[in-house]
């Protein structure tokens, strides 16, 4: 990677391996912070004596205080909730006799799925549902173990119930009372885990365990952080993305009120004071020389036509190939083609990035909404110049996350102010600094292909996607086509026997990030929309085409079938269109109709039906709300998510300028989680692609436009006349939006 | 020095007349449940009550506030027991939970002037608070379930 994407990261160029980061990992027991989550008060630690330590995601103390810990990030995806739902569906506890807190960084929280203490991908429960079920069962049978050596009987004698374990004889001990003995035996190799039908918290819509703290004001978030002697401070950054400071003159700056330390970092020009509106204050007093780098002309439209000219130039890196899609596509009746794009797009999470640190001279204490445990400690070890097993991550709740927590980059900063001053310093970015240096979702350019057969089968598919690499940057090096990039199409469900997907890598100077659904949301998007346009062209109702092209796929027909039926595919209400679409990701199965209305030349959605078949659920409720997440993500993004970027700075400052959904603006959502026996898919991010092709589809069967480029609205009032008939060929430097071929 | 009556208690605050009154919740009297989200009145997040009234808190210099009472989340009601508490808490409505303090805020002064709100009154009121986790239609319900909790429909 370019060292200008590493000056943009932090305070010094930080660069890992993915071996640094798997190396960083401390051994378990760190230092626990609780969540501020009001505990009933037999939780409450009161005891002399320390808890009993039965594995690493379990604490139980003398006076029975249960403490689960738990090593995913609570996001909003409910975590909190669903992982110790698992291990107390075995330990035999009830739900609200937990205590939740963090886990601190550790090699027993490694997910293998992700490389490390990630929360991402959807993969938490995945991760979980044996090993913290597991966990419970073997501390149940520790315990139970325990139990019966006092008692000198057998412990298949024994029960383990509501925290007590009683025998035959009606003897009983709680679980505080034998957790001593029980941590001193050694972990059973095997352990039986329940059946499914046998399942007491699993599958019930148990109360979230976060939920009292998030109304009542005491949830901690990072930027609720609150240590003695604490100061605050502003970061300013480079408006030019990938910029940094030549010079500063803070003579002004720090003269102002309460300002403690003005320091000039690579990063930005850090100002710290008593209180957050001082050095606000302070920090637009500064005068800085910015150096802009190299993005000093930079544009979103020479970073669209950079990415298009390599679609065109280059043929990609094969990530599926099934047959010979070239060979079918040249000998087929009839062909189709269209180039796709989809733009940059900015997480937004309600709470603005911030960080609290601590640096003392035995190491550094973190405090940190963050969903990448190891990377935060690595971060902070280099900025705070100590080893990383010198610096304890405190995992505050997160006040969203969306992909944007993966990132590192407002870390180093808060390091710095506290290693200078030898106080706790909470560097909080404001909401234009958050949106104008965000690491944006990446643009994506994809031409997409197929051919009919005489027989009017489609016998070719072919995409080729072009965008630039997240995983070259966060977790170097990327060997053949990373995964992240070629989602939803690599395992596009249609039986099309020639089938190839396609990947070339094109930079764009400005750092990206991964973001809520990754590669599905424009692979999705692509593959849903084009698959309308060729159900349009064989003159075949869009379910129905899409039905013959699932035939051996019994899930997936399921989920499209009954996201049609709710909806009532094919019969609208007067004056209503429907759009569908349909998607595999997370190993769940999904599909969803948009219902919308045309209303002075845009689109009014109306309402989203969903399907969803993710497997054996923990917490029905909760992936209900998942999906009514992803939705409203979704239709945010589909109608105006846009970043846009002249001379190096990002356009869109705030709120008014990067517009999201309101209350006012909602769809009925009705959601249908469809039972199965299956294991568990991820429900976090899998709504969210689905959103833009159904309405987009919705509005083609209401227009006749085809929509190929993202987001639905941009610019679309004043150009729909030119846009609705437009140049109609193959000429690929035109317009997405009219950039189609037959033969 | 600036007076003013918080969650019914007369504090004195050193902090300049100019600094949002949203600051000096979080920074001088550690009320950290109001939320920082955009500063410029646009999300909602900073909404507490000025004499019952929803305020955006971020654009509210301190030195405006005056002898009016001003009510944060965490003076809302003791032990959760706000019908709009009780009943965010049974649909279990937040998810990440960032902007749930200025959304409750806002239902509260919204079912104070509408005890009875129809959908439209929640869509006018509710929509200046934005929800990035999309929690709006668990809001809609449950401000209606808050309404029949204040009205004794337990």
């Amino acid at each position: 990677m370019a060292t200008e994407n590493d000056r943009a990261t932090g305070a010094a160029p930080v660069r890992w391996t993915r071996r640094d980061f798997m190396g960083s990992a401390l051994s378990a027991g760190g230092l626990v912070i609780a969540m501020n989550l009001p505990l009933p008060a037999k939780a409450a630690t009161r005891s002399g004596r320390a808890p009993a330590q039965l594995n690493a995601w379990l604490r139980i103390a003398p006076d029975d205080t249960i403490t689960i810990l738990v090593d995913r990030s609570e996001m909003g995806q409910g975590v909190y909730t669903a992982l110790p739902t698992l291990i107390a569906e075995e330990l035999e506890i009830e739900l609200d006799r937990v205590a939740i807190v963090a886990a601190p960084v550790g090699d027993a929280y490694f997910n293998a799925a992700n490389v490390g203490q990630v929360t991402g991908t959807s993969n938490s429960v995945q991760d979980a549902w044996v090993k913290l079920r597991t966990a419970g069962a073997q501390a149940r049978t520790m315990l139970v173990a325990a139990a019966a050596a006092r008692w000198g009987v057998d412990p298949g004698e024994c029960r383990a119930r509501h925290g007590v374990i009683t025998n035959a004889a009606g003897d009983r001990f709680t679980y505080g009372a034998v957790a001593a003995d029980a941590a001193r035996l050694p972990v059973p190799a095997h352990v039986a885990l329940k059946p499914a039908s046998q399942f007491e918290l699993i599958g019930r819509d148990l109360p979230r365990t976060d939920t009292p703290a998030k109304v009542d004001g005491s949830a901690q978030f990072g930027i609720d952080v609150r240590l003695p002697g604490m100061l605050y401070g502003a970061l300013a950054q480079s408006p030019v993305l990938g910029g940094w400071p030549d010079s500063v003159d803070s003579t002004e700056a720090g003269k102002m009120p309460g300002v403690r330390l003005v320091l000039a970092l690579d990063s930005g020009v850090l100002v710290v004071a008593d209180h957050y509106w001082q050095a606000l204050a302070a920090r637009r007093a500064l005068r800085v020389r910015w150096n802009p780098g190299p993005n000093a002309t930079l544009g979103d439209a020479a970073i669209r036509e950079s990415l298009r000219r390599t679609e065109a130039g280059d043929p990609g890196l094969v990530a599926r190939a099934d047959g010979d899609a070239d060979a079918a596509l040249g000998r087929a009746a009839r062909t189709h083609s269209a180039v796709y794009e989809v733009p940059l797009l900015a997480h937004a999470t309600m709470e603005p990035m911030n960080c609290t640190a601590d640096v003392r001279a035995d190491g550094c204490d973190l405090y940190v909404g963050t969903q990448v445990q190891q990377l935060s400690q690595a971060a902070a070890a280099v900025a705070a110049g100590v080893p990383p097993d010198r610096v304890r991550v405190h995992t505050t709740f997160l006040g969203g996350g969306f992909g944007r927590r993966l990132d590192v980059d407002f870390i180093p900063a808060a390091v710095a102010g506290s290693h200078a001053l030898g106080r706790p310093v909470q560097v909080i970015w404001t909401r234009e600094d958050d949106m104008t240096h965000d690491t944006y979702r990446p643009p994506a350019v994809e031409r997409i292909s197929a051919g009919f057969d005489a027989a009017g089968k489609v016998d070719a598919f072919k995409l080729h996607i072009v965008s630039p690499l997240i995983t070259a940057r966060m977790f170097p090096p990327v060997t053949g086509v990373d995964p992240e990039v070629v989602e939803a199409a690599v395992n596009c469900a249609y039986g099309i026997p020639n089938f190839l997907v396609t990947y070339t890598r094109q930079e764009i100077g400005i750092n990206v990030g991964y973001m809520r659904s990754v590669s599905h949301a424009a692979n999705c998007f692509v593959i849903e929309s084009f698959v309308d346009e060729l159900a349009a062209l064989a003159r075949k109702d869009p379910y129905d085409f899409r039905m013959e092209l699932l035939a051996t796929k019994p899930r997936h027909r399921r989920v499209l079938e009954t996201a049609a039926r709710l909806a009532g595919w094919g019969k609208p209400a007067p004056g209503r269109h429907l759009g569908l679409a349909l998607m595999e990701g997370y190993a769940t199965r999904i599909a969803q109709v948009a219902e919308i209305s045309v209303d002075g030349g845009v689109p009014r959605v109306h309402r989203i039906v969903c399907a969803v078949d993710c497997g054996q659920m923990v917490n029905p409720r909760i992936v209900e709300s998942q999906i009514e997440s992803g939705i409203v993500f979704g239709l945010s993004e589909a109608l105006w998510g846009e970043i846009t970027i002249a001379n190096g700075v990002v356009q869109q400052t705030n709120f008014d300028g990067y517009r999201v959904l309101r209350a006012n603006e909602m769809p009925q959502i009705v959601v249908e989680l469809l039972p199965s026996e299956e294991p568990p898919g991820g429900i976090g991010e899998v709504a969210v692609p689905l959103v833009a092709p159904a309405v987009c589809n919705a509005w083609f069967a209401a227009t006749g436009e085809r929509v190929r480029s993202l987001p639905l609205l941009s610019g679309r009032a004043a150009a729909a006349a030119a846009v609705r008939r437009g140049s109609g060929n193959n000429d690929r430097g035109s317009a997405p939006r009219t950039t189609a071929s037959d033969k | 020095m600036v007076e003013i009556q918080v969650n019914g208690r007369t504090l004195r605050v050193d902090a300049a007349p100019d600094t949002p009154l949203l600051w000096v919740l979080r920074d001088h009297l550690n009320l950290t449940g109001t939320k920082y989200g955009c500063g410029r009145a646009l999300c909602g997040a900073c909404t507490v009550h000025l004499d019952g009234v929803a305020v955006r808190s971020c654009v509210l210099p301190v030195g405006d506030v005056g002898r009016r009472a001003v009510t944060t989340i965490e003076g809302l009601a003791p032990d959760r027991s706000d019908p709009v508490q009780r009943a965010w808490i049974e649909l279990d409505v937040p998810q990440c939970g960032y902007c749930q303090s200025g959304q409750i805020m806002a239902a509260a002064a919204l079912l104070r002037l509408h005890p009875a709100p129809s959908d439209a009154d929640i869509d006018a009121a509710m929509a200046g608070n934005l929800c990035r986790c999309g929690t709006y239609a668990r809001i809609r319900h449950a401000v209606h379930r808050a309404a029949e909790l204040a009205r004794g429909e337990g």
